[in-house]
């Protein structure tokens, strides 16, 4: 088995420019992510973090080839997936998933909570779905009588411990997380927060945390990647980020957060 | 004297489910009030009752709501709306639903001026025009022409912020106004927020669940859970102690990058229940009749 989980070398992603695009002929291309490099060895837990247009959530799911680059290459487990066809990236899918941002829009409103974790174990042909369901809710803390729930009846933390639930009951390799928290409040964002920090000490899961508030990723991760622009600007050890921040943006995005404290003086 | 004063305000939904339990409040020319809570505690309501925009199921059954000492409620319904729409605003939580995708910007800010007040339409452009130079928007006659979906996150927030202070009202209600953006985005944005209600000596209600945000825009909040005012204090001696240990909890909950093993603590149930049992408590007493 390989060291890293993933391996990335010059990745570049774009997407045509639809607003600039002329009656005939191809859209000219805007550049998302401008040629990254970086690894991320097994049992890590890695944050990405940017503003709003900085790629992250695109280089989230080329990770998960959600999207498919248009150079340089991803490696999983020493696999080359940059331009694996779906049917042979279908088998490698149940080692990499995501919990997405939303939990309203990503869980099926019509499915009931027991439905919706089995959906990915039926498509990979697992035996024992009930079985596996049950052990997933029991993972993220949820009662089992919560699989003949509907999404509507959750708050928004079990939902996105529904969310969780189905990305664990795989048993996957890897997780990617993208904003999971962002719509949540305070307490429940803590919540969400823990468990999944437990899990990642009790699974051994590999993590890739997307965010773009720095503060709920401190506990969490162990290495934190800040992108401007499609660009790396920094790939630092959590601890080492933020006594020592060695990117003018990483001081920008930790300048504008507002800490609980009125001696902060902002104005 | 304050410029909005909220009453004992009771909203019940039909069924008799109570969404605000007696809430009082007063917001003074020139304060800003955080209103703070989880979500469903409440704190959007009462914008909503002050603007007069309850949702259909919801009805106000008690209390009184004075803006510029006046009773809204025993106004007649054409003359408080005209009244609400002449001294107060919002500025809503998304600014992309906010704004009709199908209409340019301008339109969208001067409507208000035109129908509520009864400006003549070029005298109106022109305030626009100010407005938007006023909220840093650097070429405000193209931004006038434009399409919301042209505009990024921060742009359209900035100009519903200039069409909230379009008609110089004395009391703004902010719902959430940075939660859609991302952090570097929202301290211009609250920088920007402040700066105009200075300026403009507004009373500001402003409707967050980031007790970070707190600290930087308000002077005073009220905490609410369940639709209850459980602390009501400046913000110098909440943040210094919180008195109500659900209070204390919530500021434990809130991330802190300067401490991360101090903060991002759940909400522990003992504190959940021992809150809960104080408003099942309350809603004996409005039972028995020994409370209004």
């Amino acid at each position: 088995m390989s060291e890293m989980i993933y391996e990335l070398k010059d990745l570049r992603v774009s997407f045509p420019d639809m607003s600039r695009k002329p009656l005939l002929g191809a859209a000219p291309r805007i550049d998302v992510l401008k040629g990254l490099t970086f690894d991320i060895p097994r049992g890590e837990v890695l944050g990405i973090v940017g503003g709003s247009g900085s790629g992250k959530s695109t280089l989230g799911r080329a990770l998960i080839r959600l999207i498919e680059p248009d150079s340089g290459a991803i490696l999983f487990e020493g696999t080359d997936i940059t331009h694996l066809h779906e049917d042979n990236l279908r088998p490698l899918r149940r080692r990499f998933q995501m919990i997405f941002q939303d939990p309203m829009s990503s869980l099926n409103p019509r499915r009931r909570v027991g439905g919706i974790i089995a959906g990915p174990l039926r498509l990979q042909g697992l035996d024992n779905i009930r079985g596996r369901v049950e052990e997933a809710l029991d993972m993220v803390g949820l009662l089992r009588h919560f699989a003949s729930r509907y999404p509507h009846e959750l708050s928004g933390g079990q939902r996105q411990r529904v969310g969780i639930a189905r990305a664990i009951a795989l048993k996957p390799d890897f997780i990617l997380a993208d904003e999971i928290v962002s719509g949540l409040d305070v307490s429940s964002q803590a919540q969400v927060l823990n468990l999944l920090e437990s899990l990642v000490k009790d699974l051994g899961l590999t993590l890739a945390f997307i965010s773009h508030d720095l503060s709920v990723i401190r506990r969490l991760c162990t290495r934190i990647l800040v992108l401007y622009k499609g660009e790396i600007v920094e790939n630092s050890e959590t601890a080492e980020l933020f006594a020592n921040p060695k990117a003018e943006y990483t001081r920008t995005l930790l300048d504008a957060i507002p800490l609980p404290d009125p001696q902060q003086a902002w104005f | 004297m304050s410029f909005l004063s909220i009453q004992d305000l009771t909203v019940q939904l039909k069924n008799g489910m109570p969404l605000l339990r007696q809430v009082s409040l007063d917001v003074a020319p020139g304060e800003v009030r955080a209103l703070v809570g989880e979500s469903g505690a409440g704190k959007s309501m009462i914008g909503k009752a002050v603007l007069g925009i309850l949702p259909k199921a919801a009805r106000l059954t008690g209390g009184k709501i004075l803006l510029d000492g006046e009773d809204l409620q025993t106004l007649p319904q054409k003359a408080r709306r005209q009244r609400i729409g002449a001294r107060a605003a919002l500025i809503p939580q998304d600014p992309l639903t906010a704004l009709n995708p199908s209409r340019r910007v301008g339109p969208q800010i001067t409507d208000r001026l035109v129908d509520i007040l009864g400006w003549k339409r070029p005298d109106a452009e022109k305030r626009a025009l100010e407005l938007l130079e006023e909220v840093h928007i650097q070429s405000p006659d193209r931004v006038m022409k434009a399409y919301p979906h042209e505009l990024s996150g921060g742009m359209r927030q900035r100009i519903l912020i200039a069409s909230a202070f379009a008609a110089e009202p004395k009391l703004i209600i902010a719902d959430e106004p940075t939660t859609a953006l991302d952090v570097t985005v929202q301290k211009q944005i609250l920088k920007l927020i402040r700066e105009m209600q200075q300026r403009h000596g507004t009373a500001l209600l402003f409707v967050t669940h980031d007790l970070g945000v707190v600290s930087k825009i308000a002077q005073s909040l009220s905490v609410l859970y369940a639709g209850k005012v459980i602390e009501e204090t400046t913000v110098e001696n909440f943040f210094a102690s919180p008195s109500h240990a659900y209070s204390r909890a919530l500021l434990a909950a809130t991330p802190k990058y300067t401490d991360p093993e101090g903060s991002l603590t759940q909400v522990p149930e003992s504190v959940i229940a021992a809150v809960e049992a104080e408003v099942a408590a309350f809603d004996d007493q409005v039972k028995a009749g020994s409370r209004p």
